[in-house]
């Protein structure tokens, strides 16, 4: 049997492929998916893969990814790969790509950073210091900031 | 395109180049020749929070180059009825043509250079950065030592939350400077600063003894553990008074080895060091005139010229 169908295929919706095995749980948080919303979200979890090794694989039916939706997923699942389902069939390949620069992605979690005044009017900014490992800082202050408290603090 | 917010704002050479306007214009900043480069220009200065030196030597600055200068604190003003630094500096924008801010938050002289089209220069954002101190430290240690490649510099007390020693680390490294990081361990230089410094391959040595690292040092900058950035007073208390530079401390110091402070002073230094041939603090405070001339006149497009009379 297909590693991918272990699940049921969907009809509209995304797949997201090649997750690091164990994080799917935080994908789900990073992308926002409310866990009472009324179309299913089907999880493998640690399915052997190629290319990692192990993997996590999502389904997310009746929702589409987009740009944004990708640049939060270079935070957690950088190596990721996105297949767009309408109708049964695969309709759009993406890749997940990590910018140089995120742009309100998620909030600095240093206290005293200018960003804290949530009246503040310019946008969260985090640069990308180190791809592998993975490391940012805010554009503003300067501080690293820790992934685990960067998806608590997602916008 | 002017701003100044942190170090990386210049390269080895435009630091280089600052510091020779700045040796051009020292008559100029003791007011022994005057030299109206920037007549008509308005300098705004912003303080957030409180400064004596640096506040000062700015207006210092602009005045004695001609230039006129509005003076800013955050008490009483818009800021007490709640006023986003967003739209403060937006007032600026209109009124002046370079701005110069102090503010206890961390990132707000960034955030201010993307507010506004003047340009900014930093003078202490938090426990930030404060690259204008910078350059007159370095401007003071060139001028001791005729150089600034490759000396051996000890940096002593709250590394932690100081950010004149922020900013000058990152330079020294550039530079090829040895630095000794004098702190006790609650008051280390941030893990992000080190890391930046290491990969300019520069040897940083971290100690929380002081006396065996005087006979080495070419230069020993101490600063002031500063209780108004601890966000608890007990840690405070904890390290208070932890070093204290006596006279008879430096009896075993290089020849031409330098004392350095930003100032203000509690007991980190004693008195007693003042009438000695290594303290350069006061030289320091005053190299900060001519220094930020030279940096008032990059940041608004003015060349100082090759001679000064």
């Amino acid at each position: 049997m297909s590693e991918m169908r272990r699940v049921t295929a969907i009809r509209n919706g995304t797949v997201v492929d090649h997750i690091p095995s164990g994080n799917a749980m935080q994908v789900i948080k990073i992308l926002r998916i409310d866990t009472d919303r009324a179309t299913p979200v089907s999880l493998v979890m640690n399915v052997p893969s190629d290319k990692l090794g192990r993997k996590d694989v999502l389904k997310i039916e009746d929702r589409e990814l987009d740009q944004e939706d990708l640049d939060r997923l270079a935070l957690i699942a950088p190596a990721a790969s996105i297949a767009i389902i309408r109708n049964h069939a695969v309709a759009e390949k993406m890749k997940v790509e990590l910018a140089d620069d995120l742009v309100n992605i998620a909030k600095c979690f240093f206290w005293n950073c200018i960003t804290k005044n949530e009246r503040e009017p310019l946008p969260q900014r985090m640069r990308v210091t180190s791809r592998d490992p993975l490391q940012l800082r805010c554009y503003y202050c300067g501080r690293g900031q820790e992934i685990d408290e960067l998806i608590e603090n997602i916008l | 395109m002017g701003d100044i917010v942190t170090m990386d704002d210049l390269t080895n050479q435009d630091i280089v180049d600052v510091l020779d306007d700045a040796e051009r214009l020292v008559p100029v900043a003791r007011g022994d020749v005057y030299l109206p480069l920037l007549e008509g220009k308005v300098l705004a200065n912003m303080f957030f929070e409180n400064s004596t030196r640096t506040r000062m030597s700015f207006e210092t600055a602009m005045k004695r180059l001609g230039g006129s200068v509005l003076n800013f604190t955050s008490i009483g003003t818009s800021v007490a009825k709640g006023e986003t630094l967003y739209d403060t500096m937006q007032m600026v924008d209109g009124y002046a043509d370079v701005a110069v801010i102090r503010h206890p938050r961390q990132g707000a002289a960034q955030y201010s250079a993307d507010a506004v089209g003047i340009p900014i220069l930093n003078a202490g954002d938090g426990a930030g950065n404060h690259p204008t101190q910078t350059m007159l430290d370095l401007f003071t240690i060139r001028q001791v030592h005729g150089t600034l490649e490759g000396l051996n510099v000890a940096l002593v007390g709250d590394l932690r939350y100081g950010r004149t020693v922020h900013s000058l680390s990152h330079a020294l490294v550039r530079f090829g400077a040895e630095l000794t990081l004098v702190s006790p361990s609650t008051l280390k230089m941030p893990v992000e600063i080190v890391s930046d410094l290491k990969e300019h391959g520069a040897k940083i040595t971290e100690t929380d003894l002081l006396e065996e690292q005087i006979a080495n040092a070419d230069v020993i900058y101490v600063t002031r553990i500063q209780k108004e950035r601890f966000p608890d007073e007990d840690e405070y208390v904890k390290v208070a008074g932890i070093y204290k530079i006596e006279a008879s401390d430096l009896s075993g110091a290089k020849k031409g080895m330098i004392v350095m402070h930003p100032l203000p002073r509690v007991d980190e230094i004693s008195p007693d060091v003042d009438s000695t041939e290594f303290a350069r603090y006061f030289e320091q405070a005053f190299n900060g005139v001519p220094t930020r001339m030279a940096l008032l006149c990059r940041s608004l497009g003015i060349d100082v010229p090759e001679k000064v009379k």
